[in-house]
């Protein structure tokens, strides 16, 4: 990289110092855009993929396995014929509000993986604000979405615009709260920093150490599912009730930038959720310096798709809210047990310091409580796997 | 509302989620019911059809006795039927009974895309030649394919053959008749409404001609 931006500068004679940094920076940002651009865009379009294959099994149907093996380029074919439709603005939308809004929504989704990290090196920008400025970015969706309802001069696109705008307004307190609770455990607001206060061993995770960091990490989740507006929070773009909410009068390349988008997004609630309370990226030690960025990258893929999957479980085991639902769930249940969160961390931290023997024995007892209930989720599973009368298939292929 | 009551909602909300989750991951690992129809069926779905399925329409030439119950019962008119006299033969219905047959069609057409799988000519046919199938497969580019024409061309050739042999018969017995009988016997008014199928000679004068060769018809 650096020896093309040096041919660069001295091909268009800068000399200027601060325009050499600033043709530094800007290439180095490019760079970035680009290689960022090329896992996120079939990242998405796979966990759509993925998304869609999981769902049909959950109904006990096949899902899409004809196009490519298995159907596994599937996605790719819906990519490309959202390419190929054509783009309609409708007469009376609003032009300029309307073309913006899609690439808001993409902005705000990409922001964010800007301090994603992937490995201990592999991280964009590792900012001192990290999990403020995802808060932050993350919000720009929420603009472009508001944008594209009203721009579409279209009532259902309007509703699900003044939807979505209700709802990521709402979520955004607890998923702050619950973030808040990591800040104050880990000392430092850095994606970075929170994973480098955890270790690779499961009683070394945040989400672990006490039991409002784990009560952190389910509200956590449940406000990032509502913020990338998946169901049971898809009331913006709720089927049943406003076609398809504020991409209804969207077509083409547009509409696919708005589900890359929603995609791009399931994949970030995994990664922060991983990053956050997992312990991202962190080895084992004993791990050769080798092949340790491609284990870290490899760790960290496997620990947000965690998170992706649980994502995809929900949405296809509940039924959407009602929007009077939602917002009682957010203020009167959420948002309260996050502060209680806050609170009750900030006193757990005061009697039982980090570091110390009875903060350790309690994140074991964390752990063993948390591996009991996977146990007792394992045997309901199995249970209602033996009472059920239809033949057990385990191969994921069909 | 009381602390109880909201502490009671949290309980519930966790306890079903994990009853709802469980159900679902439990599906995930069942065998898919789906059917992947039509390419990669474990058989042809027509063979899993129940009996009775109405299907496209099929005739047994070989069965028909070219009665016209089934055009007749047609109330859309989809059934078209012509055919010849021939010389009688006996011919084993569906049932295995056996039956006389005197005409064979020539013709025998069905527009299944104006059929409306009512079953109407399936109910009166006394041999069971007319009868449903179980393919349904109808859709076509062309569809003057789903006009179904029965007789082919051979088929009909011959049929033409044995009617014009029967013909020759017919009048060659008639001649004999004639020639055994005397002039004088006056024809009876019948003939022409009992066989209206009948060669089409028949009506026409002398008097002599058309009475023995109602005689069969009427017997």
């Amino acid at each position: 990289m650096k020896p093309l931006l040096d041919s660069l500068i001295a091909r268009f004679g800068i000399t200027d110092p601060g325009l050499t940094l600033g043709v530094y920076a800007t290439g180095m940002v490019v760079f970035c855009a680009i290689v960022l651009m090329g896992f996120v865009a079939p990242a998405a379009g796979i966990i759509s993929f993925i998304e869609r294959r999981i769902a049909a099994r959950m109904q006990s149907r096949v899902g899409p396995n004809r196009v490519g093996p298995q159907g596994v380029i599937q996605w790719v074919a819906d990519g490309l014929k959202c390419l190929l439709k054509e783009d309609l603005i409708p007469t009376e939308a609003d032009h300029l509000l309307f073309r913006i809004a899609p690439y808001l929504v993409f902005i705000g989704m990409f922001g964010a993986f800007v301090v994603i990290p992937f490995g201990s090196s592999l991280v964009i920008a590792d900012l001192d604000v990290g999990l403020f400025y995802l808060l932050g970015i993350t919000s720009l969706v929420s603009v472009g979405l508001i944008m594209a309802g009203w721009a579409s001069n279209n009532k259902w696109s309007l509703l699900g615009g003044m939807r979505a705008a209700a709802q990521i307004v709402s979520y955004e307190i607890p998923a702050g709260l619950s973030l808040l609770t990591v800040i104050l455990f880990a000392g430092t607001m850095s994606v970075q920093g929170v994973i480098r206060s955890q270790g690779w061993a499961p009683h070394t995770w945040l989400m672990f150490q006490n039991p409002f960091l784990f009560a952190s990490y389910f509200i956590f989740f449940t406000a990032a599912l509502a913020e990338g507006n998946r169901t049971p929070f898809d009331i913006p773009e709720a089927e049943s009730e406003l076609v398809a909410g504020y991409n209804t009068e969207y077509s083409g390349m547009r509409f696919a930038l708005f589900f890359l988008a929603e995609w791009a997004n399931l994949y970030i609630i995994g990664a922060v959720s991983a990053a956050v309370f997992m312990g991202g990226w962190q080895l084992p030690p004993g791990v050769p310096d080798a092949v340790r960025p491609v284990a870290e990258l490899l760790l960290f893929l496997g620990k947000s798709s965690i998170g992706v999957f649980l994502a995809i479980w929900v949405r296809w085991t509940f039924p959407r809210l009602r929007v009077d639902q939602m917002m009682e769930v957010c203020w009167k249940y959420l948002i309260p047990i996050s502060f209680a969160n806050v609170v009750g961390t900030a006193v757990w931290m005061v009697f039982l310091p980090k570091g110390q023997l009875p903060a350790s024995a309690a994140s074991f007892v964390m752990v063993a409580l948390a591996a009991f209930l996977v146990v007792l989720f394992v045997r309901r599973v199995r249970m209602n796997l033996r009472e059920s009368d239809m033949p057990i298939h385990l191969n994921p292929f069909v | 509302m009381a602390v109880s009551e909201y502490i009671d909602n949290i309980k519930g909300t966790c306890s079903t989620l994990f009853d709802g989750l469980a159900v679902t991951l439990s599906y995930m690992f069942h065998a898919p019911v789906t059917f992947q129809y039509p390419d990669r069926m474990p058989q042809p779905l027509q063979d899993t059809l129940p009996a009775r399925y109405r299907g496209h329409l099929y005739v047994d030439l070989d069965q028909c006795i070219s009665c016209l119950l089934c055009e007749k019962a047609c109330p859309i008119e989809c059934i078209k039927i012509e055919d010849v006299r021939i010389e009688k033969i006996m011919i084993t219905d569906v049932d295995g009974r056996p039956t006389p047959k005197v005409k064979e069609p020539t013709l025998f057409n069905i527009n299944m895309y104006k059929c409306m799988y009512c079953g109407l000519c399936t109910d009166p046919c006394p041999t069971g030649a007319i009868r449903f199938t179980k393919e349904f497969e109808g859709a076509t580019t062309n569809i003057q394919q789903l006009h179904f024409r029965f007789v082919t061309q051979g088929r009909r050739e011959m049929a033409v053959a044995l009617g014009a042999e029967q013909e020759r018969k017919a009048a060659e017995k008639k001649a004999a008749h004639a020639a055994a009988a005397p002039a004088a016997v006056p024809a009876p008014a019948a003939p022409a409404a009992a066989a209206p199928t009948a060669p089409p000679p028949s009506p026409l004068p002398p008097a002599a001609d058309s009475g023995p060769a109602a005689s069969p018809a009427a017997n």
